[in-house]
């Protein structure tokens, strides 16, 4: 029990200290660093209480997928490079009202759950989630989405397909005079249609088409 | 005292397992080498021991006398971290590979998991080295990879739902033991084609070595490495390699299983099984190497998103309604 501990406070300080130098860390690639380490320790904490499937799904998701994407994009836009002046500039102070009211919410919100759980246990009795040692939780997770939750599962599912065609659409272009390469085309090209003897006359040349 | 005892048990362990597959990786360097020479009608690696089989010592030897070179404008943190990070993703992911029906050294439940997230992390080592040397190929090299990598580990990932329909659980040992009857190769004979292909592109080998094409870009994010932290990547580029062939042949070719459940054959011990499969697929993936010209970028994607993925779900749905059809869904 001491080694579960242990492990615990060191997973957890690495997550808090990594979440603090996600937003602290000057260089933009670092803290995108700093969150995946914030994703690989809280995938720890998971596995640590048993939720192997959730910690696994975290890493290949977010780590694997998301995080990914982010340093794409924080590369490709060289951010790095930004000077800190826009953080300091008076024009850039209009989100901070709106950045204080979601942080006022959050903070709200949290203290609700928090306080729900300390004064009225019973709500979060572990009695009542039937985790059971002799299903792996992979199962107990399929039991529950695919049977009880199995129109929650499909409405997320098509929102996600919704969304992801939205994102295709809203940055899909048609670029006029691209040449494209059709396969079958080159595949089934043949010498006859590729070569062409032409007489050329003296001094006069041949125009070819293309 | 108790828990020193366990960590001394398990670090015997780790070790048992580990300086195995370090030892195989570099005879595997050789045999790679070996094998593209005799294709291309050369003699390949041949002074340094008999047969050549002691060339990887000599140039891990070179490797490690020679000097490491960080480059003045790079991100040093990041630039030595991103080998070391490669390499330990690439021999942590063995944990869970099963010798034999009790020969692993974590039997977790959801193992084929762990080896996917795992394996879908190799990433950052090639981004980070690629960043942080901060010259233009290696940053370009690792854009390459970083798209290649990312979109054929989906349809990997779908390949293995397939497999994953057939047994029903996530469990190296129970993917491993579903296969008694049948290799999981004959009934899904097309995703293991898809597989192999993929897991070519996965570990960036020829014809998908696009980050590293020496061609266009030096060797891709490996142009500022030198010395020793040249050959880590290079370790855990080929302990990948590895992984993938031993991930193949316990998803498709039965792991630990004979061929035939006949006298002589189950006699040898599962482990001696595994490593002819493993070494069955790295001769293919080297034979690959030797034969095919190297794609080009925009193939490679399309390949990828637009052959692959509708593939490998189309087969998902098949697989599916089969099993439901003929009522051989797994029971838990």
């Amino acid at each position: 029990m001491i080694a579960h501990a242990i492990f615990f406070y060191i997973f957890s300080i690495i997550a808090v200290i990594s979440a603090i130098m996600v937003t602290v860390s000057k260089n933009t690639v670092h803290s995108v660093f700093f969150l995946i380490l914030d994703f690989i320790s809280i995938s720890c904490l998971f596995i640590m209480i048993g939720a192997e499937f959730l910690g696994m799904i975290m890493l290949i998701v977010y780590v694997g997928a998301v995080a990914v994407l982010f340093l794409f994009v924080v590369m490709m836009l060289n951010v790095a490079q930004q000077k800190n002046q826009w953080f300091i500039s008076k024009e850039s102070s209009g989100h901070i009202p709106v950045g204080l009211i979601i942080s006022v919410i959050i903070f709200f919100e949290l203290i609700i759950v928090i306080g729900g759980w300390k004064y009225k246990p019973e709500l979060l009795n572990p009695t009542n989630l039937l985790i059971t040692k002799e299903v792996s939780n992979t199962h107990s997770l399929g039991l529950i989405l695919y049977t009880d939750y199995i129109h929650v599962f499909q409405i997320s599912g098509m929102i996600l397909l919704i969304a992801m065609i939205g994102a295709i659409v809203l940055t899909f272009r048609q670029r006029e005079g691209v040449k494209k390469q059709s396969y079958l085309k080159q595949i089934s090209r043949e010498r006859t249609e590729g070569v062409e003897v032409l007489e050329v006359a003296s001094n006069k040349g041949v125009k070819i088409d293309d | 005292m108790e828990y020193l005892n366990i960590i001394f048990q398990e670090t015997y362990k780790i070790l048992f397992l580990l300086v195995p597959v370090l030892v195989s990786v570099a005879m595997i360097v050789w045999l790679d080498r070996r094998v593209w020479a005799f294709v291309q009608k050369r003699q390949g690696p041949n002074v340094v021991g008999p047969f050549g089989l002691l060339q990887s010592l000599a140039d891990a030897l070179k490797y490690i006398f020679k000097e490491i070179i960080i480059p003045a404008s790079s991100n040093k943190v990041i630039f030595i971290l991103a080998p070391i990070i490669t390499m330990t993703l690439a021999l942590t992911a063995w944990a869970v590979i099963p010798f034999n029906e009790n020969n692993v050294l974590a039997n977790i439940n959801v193992g084929i998991l762990y080896i996917f997230a795992v394996s879908s992390l190799g990433v950052y080592g090639i981004i980070m080295g690629g960043w942080a040397s901060n010259s233009k190929y290696p940053f370009l090299g690792a854009i390459r990879s970083a798209a290649q990598m990312v979109s054929y580990e989906v349809s990997i990932g779908i390949i293995i739902i397939n497999v994953l329909l057939c047994v029903g659980s996530l469990n190296l040992n129970d993917i491993v033991k579903a296969q008694e009857n049948m290799w999981f190769v004959i009934p899904l004979f097309p995703m293991f084609v898809i597989f192999f292909i993929s897991a070519l592109a996965e570990t960036n080998r020829p014809p998908f070595d696009l980050p590293e094409a020496e061609a266009e870009l030096v060797a891709g994010y490996q142009t500022e490495y030198s010395g020793m932290m040249y050959a880590m990547f290079w370790l855990g580029e080929y302990a990948n390699i590895l992984l993938m062939c031993a991930l193949g042949s316990i998803l498709f070719l039965g792991g630990w299983l004979s061929p035939i459940d006949l006298f002589p054959f189950n006699m040898i011990p599962g482990a001696i099984w595994l490593i002819f499969k493993i070494l069955f697929l790295f001769i293919l993936f080297a034979l690959v190497k030797a034969i095919v010209p190297r794609y080009r970028y925009d193939q490679l994607m399309r390949l990828g998103w637009k052959i692959f993925l509708p593939l490998s779900l189309t087969y998902v749905v098949l697989t599916a309604s089969y099993l439901f059809y003929f009522n051989l869904l797994p029971v838990i």
